[in-house]
């Protein structure tokens, strides 16, 4: 038998938390994007507990779809990255205001 | 909350101490690290992590796959973009233009951690009805077939939704990364206008004299 959920929820929360944090301060764009990853990785381990916890495989599906949005997000995110660096050589978070409408 | 842990078996416990200090240890990583590669390097440490939560938790599907497409593919297209790109030098942290920023990040991180663990540990649950798509456990065929049953009958509309998506992101990574053929404003540059081929220059004063031998010879004749 595996451990309460709780701790599992917990360690999720603090690997979220963590995250955030990476995204609010890192200014490399490709930092950022792996601080969503482990936003995301944190998302799918909450999904996968509750689905252990209420015995339920509608959690594990979504984490499924979770892996499916998260590399089509990573794929266009890091064209973006590679088209702007191509204008500006540089890849931070401020010399993305040229995509200002 | 010291009661589950000792409840669970002790293999349990330490499975699970030593994937969370794995992951935890990674993603600190992947914050603190200058250089980028080792920010990859260390996500996938973390990715490694959940997989083995993952196995804890009888998702052995999910974990292969995690450590599939997570670590296999998505870190390699990360680090594939560092190299490409060539912004594998180290950044300096100390460095911050926006002073509050810094700050303002962390007490947002513990204000909402905060929020996170009170909701988990100190509020009473409500939780709905238990295995509305399906039992995950106790199945025929694991949870492969459990799942794979649930995703080609109840998610079977999502999962075609999904294949679109996938299609749209292909098409628009390529769009995204051709090389700009329109006009270059001023002030802008096209480092890959004139991209460096050490042959150019060879082949060019080839056809040159073949040009020149050429006009030569109707000259002479």
């Amino acid at each position: 038998m595996s451990l309460s959920g709780a701790w599992y929820l917990g360690l999720a929360a603090v690997v979220f938390s963590i995250g955030a944090l990476g995204l609010l301060v890192r200014r490399n764009v490709l930092v950022m994007f792996m601080c969503v990853e482990l936003m995301l990785n944190a998302a799918n381990l909450t999904f996968v507990t509750f689905s252990r916890m209420l015995d339920d495989i509608g959690g594990q599906a979504l984490v499924f779809f979770t892996l499916v949005v998260a590399a089509a997000e990573v794929v266009v995110g890091l064209g973006i990255v590679v088209a702007i660096f191509r204008r500006r050589r540089n890849a931070t978070a401020d010399d993305f205001h040229i995509m200002r409408g | 909350m010291v009661t589950p842990l000792l409840a669970a078996t002790t293999v349990d416990a330490l499975t699970f101490a030593v994937a969370a200090a794995i992951v935890l240890s990674g993603a600190i990583g992947v914050v603190v690290a200058r250089n980028p590669v080792h920010s990859a390097l260390m996500l996938v440490m973390t990715l490694f992590g959940v997989a083995v939560l993952f196995v804890e938790q009888q998702a052995n599907f999910l974990a292969a796959v995690q450590v599939i497409v997570y670590a296999g593919a998505i870190v390699v297209l990360f680090l594939f973009v560092i190299m490409f790109l060539g912004v594998d030098r180290e950044e300096s942290l100390e460095k911050e233009p926006l002073r509050a920023q810094r700050p303002l990040a962390v007490g947002l991180m513990a204000l909402g951690l905060a929020g996170l663990l009170l909701m988990g540990f100190g509020a009473h649950w409500a939780v709905g009805a238990r295995s509305v798509a399906g039992a995950s456990q106790g199945q025929s065929g694991g949870d492969v077939a459990a799942l794979g049953r649930s995703v080609f009958t109840t998610y079977l509309f999502a999962f075609e939704v999904t294949s679109a998506l996938l299609v749209i992101a292909v098409v628009g990574a390529v769009v995204l990364a051709r090389r700009p053929g329109g006009v270059l404003g001023a002030g802008e540059t096209d480092p890959e206008a004139e991209p460096f081929d050490p042959d150019a220059d060879i082949e060019a004063e080839a056809a040159g004299d073949i040009e020149a031998e050429a006009a030569g010879e109707e000259v002479s004749s």
